[in-house]
């Protein structure tokens, strides 16, 4: 167990090196940042001071070597554009994202969970093929296209809820989120909703082979011989039983949300992370880029990692097998 | 009647079982002949500028210009017919789509085949590399490629490749664990035949049915993610018009209400990928042996 771990630890070690050199070495071959970040009235002393300023005139080899050394510190660089330190930047937009994400978690349960046991409860019905039709549709559908859509019908042609911008922020038990205040909830709904298509899609899978599977056991026969009606018997049995493995699979594919959220902030003009990269890229703001990408991998392999800790927990076959290795 | 024209009849009628499936092969073989005779069936070039005029610029739906020239769907800003600019988009999106999926399948299936055929450390290796990539999601590992080194049509077909071939290497390994235990490869080996010719020659064709699932689906995926990063400004440059490119162009109008811009190329894209991905889900059925 102990060595499974540390095999994993080491592992993911290497994944975070190897991120740094490809990350770090590929942003340094894309374009000029000097001719993008310079005033280009500015005169030659000015040019050579900022360049200077940025390090930009050092071998690429001793950037790498200062840039590593200074993200062990948690320092990775000043944006360009933004001229404050890149992590602060990102560190202050990963809120709006996780809320975000969060809400469209739940919205996605919400909505797929019921839809999912009934189209696994009634298999051959005309509605259980609309829903199962309708979540190949789900998969098909180009996230930003569908936000698009949203904006067209419910911001512009009804005018119902906004559709740029993350609105009023509440402040509840310390935090500070959209979700607190009616104005911030009308602006996080249209993207959350957007974010949410296509983990509807997979829970409704889900939760129909589930549901499938569930309804044949033996505690539903049990369950149903006692007189309990069939409301009782999906709102209690069904749902009880399908809930763990769904909330199991869910949680751990939250970070997929996360990089999804990059192009519904884009289409959203949601002030989040995703939006952020997105932007810089564009300005070719480099330590905001690789800061990003290093903090993104990061959280990535480490959730990978306890991920895979969790299972040796919950499925001894793992274990057995790791130990081996 | 040859044996291998037989089973392929066998296939087309077991195919047409599903009519939906059916009508989606056919919906898919029409893009298909769009896309590649693209400058045939186009009303126009939308990217001469010879015969794009400005003076069109955004027309609605159904209108006809003063020269007498129809555009059934509109026109973009720039005044090009949206039907000709959806199908020229419909030729890089596929291009680009099949292209990407090709490569990986040919990079997927060798290092699959080759991790179940040799086994030990190289398989360890292989695999745990395959595992590591499947645990980011694809839009992650397009993203920090495309922010690492820039975009362009090579690098986005190199991202794309990328995030496929993981999927065909799995699927090509575990297939290749099953045929690697069967006679026909011990025949081969007690034949002297070499590695590369009983991997490629022997083993490869027997496992292609789950590829060729896998490849469809991911070929739908690749289809859809190069949409999205074309329209989050990473993917394809502005001289490779594609459809996600055409959706993101027309999303600066949306605001005043011209919604064809964007709509008209998203619908055509969701059809292409929803049609493939019926195709892929009813193979996926059919391959399955626990469904008959």
């Amino acid at each position: 167990m102990t060595s499974f771990i540390c095999t994993r630890l080491a592992q993911s070690i290497l994944v975070l090196f190897i991120m740094s050199l490809l990350v770090f070495g590929g942003v340094n071959l894309v374009g000029d940042p000097v001719e993008m970040l310079i005033n280009p009235e500015a005169d030659q002393a000015e040019v050579e001071r900022v360049i200077r300023e940025l390090g930009l005139d050092r071998p690429v080899t001793e950037q790498y070597w200062y840039f590593l050394v200074n993200a062990f510190k948690g320092d990775l660089g000043s944006s360009f554009i933004f001229g404050e330190p890149a992590l602060k930047l990102i560190i202050q937009r990963m809120p709006a994202t996780l809320e975000l994400a969060l809400f469209s978690l739940f919205i996605s349960l919400i909505i797929a969970i019921p839809l999912g046991i009934y189209a696994g409860y009634n298999p051959d019905s005309k509605a259980s093929k609309v829903i199962m039709a309708g979540s190949i549709f789900g998969f098909s559908m180009p996230t930003f296209w569908v936000g698009i859509i949203f904006i067209m019908i419910f911001a512009v042609q009804l005018g119902w809820l906004p559709s740029t911008g993350r609105g009023e922020i509440g402040t509840f038990m310390g935090i500070n989120s959209s979700l607190f205040t009616l104005n911030g909830l009308s602006h996080v709904f249209l993207p959350a909703l957007n974010l949410a298509l296509f983990k509807i899609s997979s829970v409704i899978r889900l939760t129909r082979a589930g549901t499938r599977e569930i309804i044949l056991q033996d505690y539903i026969t049990f369950a149903r011989s006692k007189g309990i009606s069939e409301k009782r018997v999906v709102l209690i049995h069904v749902l009880k039983n399908i809930l763990i493995p769904i909330v199991t699979v869910v949680g751990l594919e939250f970070g997929s949300l996360i990089a999804f959220s990059t192009v519904t902030e884009t289409v959203f003009a949601w002030p989040g992370m995703g939006k952020l990269i997105i932007d810089s890229i564009y300005n070719l703001d480099r330590p905001v880029i690789v800061a990003y990408l290093m903090i993104i991998v990061t959280f990535f392999v480490f959730l990978n990692l306890i991920v895979d800790i969790i299972y040796t927990f919950l499925d001894p076959r793992v274990r057995i097998k790791g130990d081996h290795q | 009647m040859s044996p291998k024209l037989r089973k392929f009849l066998e296939f087309c009628k077991d195919f047409s079982s599903n009519k939906v499936a059916l009508v989606a092969f056919f919906i898919f073989l029409l893009i298909l002949f769009v896309a590649i005779f693209a400058p045939l069936v186009s009303p126009t070039d939308p990217y001469d500028l010879n015969t794009v005029s400005i003076m069109n610029s955004r027309l609605p739906p159904f209108s006809e210009d003063f020269s007498g020239n129809y555009f059934l769907l509109g026109t973009d800003g720039a005044g090009r017919d949206m039907v000709s600019a959806i199908f020229y988009g419909l030729r890089v999106s596929l291009g680009v789509g099949v292209l990407s999926g090709i490569f990986a399948l040919i990079i997927g299936s060798f290092f699959g085949i080759s991790a179940a055929f040799f086994g030990g450390r190289y398989e360890s290796i292989i695999m745990r590399i395959v595992d590591i990539q499947l645990s980011f999601p694809s839009i992650l590992v397009a993203l920090i490629i495309l922010a690492a080194f820039g975009k362009g049509i090579e690098k986005t077909i190199i991202a794309l490749i990328l995030v496929q071939w993981a999927y065909y290497a799995r699927t090509a390994r575990s297939s290749a664990l099953v045929e690697i235990n069967k006679e026909y490869v011990d025949a081969a080996r007690c034949l002297a035949f070499g590695n590369t010719r009983i991997m490629f020659k022997h083993i490869l064709p027997n496992c292609m049915a789950p590829l060729i699932v896998v490849g469809t689906l991911q070929t739908a995926h690749a289809i859809s993610l190069e949409a999205t990063l074309s329209f989050l400004g990473l993917g394809l440059p502005i001289t490779e018009p594609s459809l996600g490119l055409l959706i993101g162009n027309g999303f600066e109008y949306m605001y005043s209400g011209d919604f064809w811009i964007s709509i008209f190329p998203g619908v055509a894209l969701l059809i292409t990928v929803a049609s493939i991905n019926l195709v892929g889900d009813h193979l996926r059925d059919m391959f399955n042996p626990r469904l008959h």
